[in-house]
């Protein structure tokens, strides 16, 4: 067994929440100290490379009523990184359209001695539902349009680990804010540590209503550009719109595609970030993508440290 | 001669503006004579510490059956209302089939006279097959008894069809009920479009919505001189709309559900499909516009909005889930506990909402205490205390999200016809 470090088994003591389900209702200390925890991992499992066995003898279960490959791989991966077993299931579609339940498919799940639950579900609320309901620790990887607390983490831990700091940072989320849950758990996670946020997108999309959060709300990516530290580029979120919010995918680009031409007005360091999946050409182009600014596949590792360090803290 | 002698109780007639102790003698079915101070009487009801009032009338629950008995029976909704304090109940026929036909007037009626614990009035389809396209047979309709016509929860989209029917039921004097909701700006909404639905990443619905169908339709009331009531109105637009037209004669009313009143879509919050409404609970200043508009008349009456569905409907994803909470056994003591105890409104004032103002909206001859008339009242301990529990509801459904709430003030008996029933705060907990 390798030892724990002895910050990581303070951090567990002190942590008092049996789920992560929103970044809305966590502290700036909170989030400060998932963070912390998540830099510690990172080190300690050499960039997440090599495995742990912190948690051995527990079992993550991943319930995904959605699909998902990224984030589904990123928190199997991260159980296992912690020695910990995992099970699968998928269950497309809602308790309608199966004739089950979601809360009788979780309990079925639940009864094979599970000690975390990570749910993501296309109906906001469906984990914090299921957490009322479950003796285990749930984790919320997506519901609907309203957080995906690990991948607000990850962008956060991403920006810090680039920047140094959150506060005094000025971040813009660009695209389609109104369906994105990696929108509202960046604003949450982000307003909390002190950093500037500005919602830029298309005004059927970017609503003025987060004026009353703190956030500034822009529909002129030229303007906002040259006062950004860091871009946070989100897809458009084609399938959950009911009406087509902006005339075409073309008018779209043209507005608020981040591509070369842009990037010459931005501020010299600028981290360009992307939760994926991204569409090409749309969001951004493939020269930004792939270029010194992009931090897309930092993300992608960190995201398994951050996620380690979840199910790390929820696990006793 | 059957007499009923109900002394000593605080009396409440808001039809007459009467508050006060006294008592009252009930024979043969009507109210005989206030300020009875002896009696000989086959019954005798001691009502100190009690509010007398007429029996309650419910402008908007749905009924179930035939079509969703798994919801509720006309059975269990008549005890229901019996419980809950209501002698009349206006029935908005959200069934399989559809209330289009004379037969499935009757077929309501038949059951409802059967079961026997509250009178319940018959609002039939405004289209034929409720599908917003022709005009239902409204004149053999009310010969079988509908008292007023209309599609329920889907509202008449189509304005041709509407401004006919308004102006076809001018013949008969009957009202449409609509509820005002343009489809497709609520498509595929879940809640109140404001902050709230905007932290929580559920679809919305707009209050504009509401207010562009209440606007078409007052229009459409005014110009055709028809009977217009919006049911169960919930936007601050509204109540101003409706407050504008009535001020210009429009023959309009409105009630508003007594969950409007008290709830807000802050309780969205909390994922609960029990909070998941038609319309959607609105933000804190469209209560307080509906407080208003019932203060100053706007609004004519609060209804309890019933809406049972089965549990195993209720236990589904928040944007699966119907909507609909169910309200009569829970809306008077909602009323006293929300808004009486709290001072919003006085007794008087509630009561005026639930017995003569819907009495007026339908122009039935209730809601009265007057010498003479039906003798249909509510005997309400306003200090009776309970807890919501499956357990203490008679509902087939148990689709609140009061349960575990502690309430106080209840019905302890109705009188239906000049017959003493007993109602909730007469039944211990069981």
């Amino acid at each position: 067994m390798d030892a724990v470090p002895r910050d990581l088994l303070r951090a567990r003591e002190t942590w008092r929440h049996r789920h992560l389900l929103d970044l809305e209702r966590l502290t700036a200390e909170e989030l400060t100290a998932i963070l912390d925890v998540a830099a510690v991992i990172k080190q300690e499992s050499d960039d997440c490379r090599r495995k742990l066995s912190w948690l051995a003898g527990r079992t993550v279960a991943n319930l995904f009523f959605e699909n998902s490959t990224r984030t589904r791989t990123s928190f199997s991966l991260a159980a296992r990184r912690l020695g910990a077993d995992t099970v699968e299931f998928s269950a497309s579609g809602s308790s309608l359209s199966k004739g089950e339940t979601f809360v009788d498919t979780a309990r079925n799940i639940e009864a094979m001695n599970v000690d975390v639950m990570v749910v993501r579900h296309g109906t906001p609320g469906t984990p914090h539902l299921l957490a009322q309901q479950l003796e285990c620790s749930v984790i919320n990887a997506g519901d609907g349009a309203h957080e995906h607390p690990t991948q607000g983490l990850l962008d956060i831990f991403t920006i810090r680990e680039r920047c140094g700091r959150i506060a005094g940072l000025t971040i813009a989320l660009v695209g389609d804010i109104a369906h994105s849950r990696t929108a509202r758990s960046n604003i949450w996670g982000l307003t909390k540590l002190g950093a500037h946020v500005i919602v830029c997108g298309p005004s059927t999309l970017v609503s003025r209503g987060w004026e009353k959060f703190g956030v500034e709300v822009a529909y002129d990516l030229d303007e906002i550009l040259p006062r950004c530290d860091v871009l946070n580029l989100l897809r458009i979120q084609f399938e959950r719109q009911a009406t087509r919010p902006f005339p075409s995918v073309r008018e779209y680009a043209l507005l608020y595609a981040m591509d070369r031409r842009r990037l010459e007005r931005a501020k010299p360091g600028i981290v360009i970030m992307a939760p994926g999946p991204i569409n090409r050409g749309v969001e951004i182009t493939p020269d930004v993508a792939d270029g010194p600014h992009s931090v897309i596949l930092d993300q992608v590792t960190n995201g398994l440290a951050v996620r380690m360090a979840v199910l790390w803290l929820l696990t006793r | 001669m059957a007499r009923l002698w109900i002394r000593d109780g605080r009396v409440i007639d808001p039809a007459s503006g009467e508050d006060r102790q006294t008592s009252l003698l009930i024979e043969d079915g009507r109210i005989a004579a206030w300020d009875v101070t002896s009696a000989e009487a086959e019954q005798v009801v001691d009502a100190r510490g009690l509010i007398v009032a007429p029996g309650l009338i419910d402008l908007h629950c749905e009924l179930r059956e035939p079509g969703f008995e798994e919801d509720e029976t006309i059975h269990t909704l008549t005890r229901a209302a019996q419980r809950g304090g209501f002698t009349s109940v206006v029935c908005i026929p959200e069934t399989e089939p559809p209330v289009d036909t004379q037969a499935g007037v009757e077929f309501i009626r038949q059951k409802a006279g059967r079961a026997g614990h509250a009178r319940v009035l018959v609002v039939a389809c405004v289209s034929k097959n409720r599908e917003g396209r022709e005009l239902a047979e409204i004149g053999m309709l009310v010969e079988a008894g509908a008292v007023a016509f209309s599609d329920g929860s889907r509202a008449v989209q189509n304005s041709e069809l509407l401004r006919r029917a308004l102006e076809y039921c001018l013949m008969f004097d009957k009202p449409i009920f609509n509820h005002p909701e343009v489809a497709e700006l609520s498509h595929r909404g879940i809640m109140h479009e404001g902050l709230v639905s905007l932290v929580l990443g559920l679809p919305g619905i707009p209050p504009e919505a509401e207010d562009v169908m209440t606007s078409r339709d007052l229009r459409l009331a005014e110009s055709t001189g028809g009977r217009l009531h919006l049911l169960s109105i919930s936007t601050a637009g509204s109540v101003d709309l409706v407050r504008r037209a009535k001020s210009r004669g429009v023959r309009v009313t409105a009630d508003v559900s007594v969950a409007h009143l008290v709830f807000t879509d802050e309780k969205l919050r909390t994922f609960d499909s029990h909070f998941k409404l038609q319309p959607p609970l609105r933000s804190a200043s469209d209560v307080e516009a509906c407080l208003e508009g019932l203060k100053d008349g706007t609004i004519d009456a609060i209804s309890s909005g019933h809406a049972p569905r089965a549990r195993e409907k209720k236990m589904l994803e928040l944007d699966v889930a119907p909507p609909g909470m169910i309200g009569l056994e829970t809306t008077l003591s909602m009323v006293s506990t929300y808004l009486v105890r709290t001072g919003r409104l006085t007794w008087i004032e509630a009561l005026e909402k639930l017995t003569i103002g819907p009495a007026r909206v339908l122009g039935i001859p209730r809601g009265t205490l007057a010498v003479g008339s039906v003798a249909d009242l509510v005997l309400i301990d306003p200090d009776y205390e309970w807890t919501v529990e499956p357990s203490r509801l008679v509902s087939s459904s148990a689709n609140t999200p009061l349960l575990g709430s502690r309430l106080y003030g209840a019905a302890r008996f109705v009188v239906l016809d000049g017959q003493l029933r007993p109602a909730l705060a007469a039944t211990n907990g069981s």
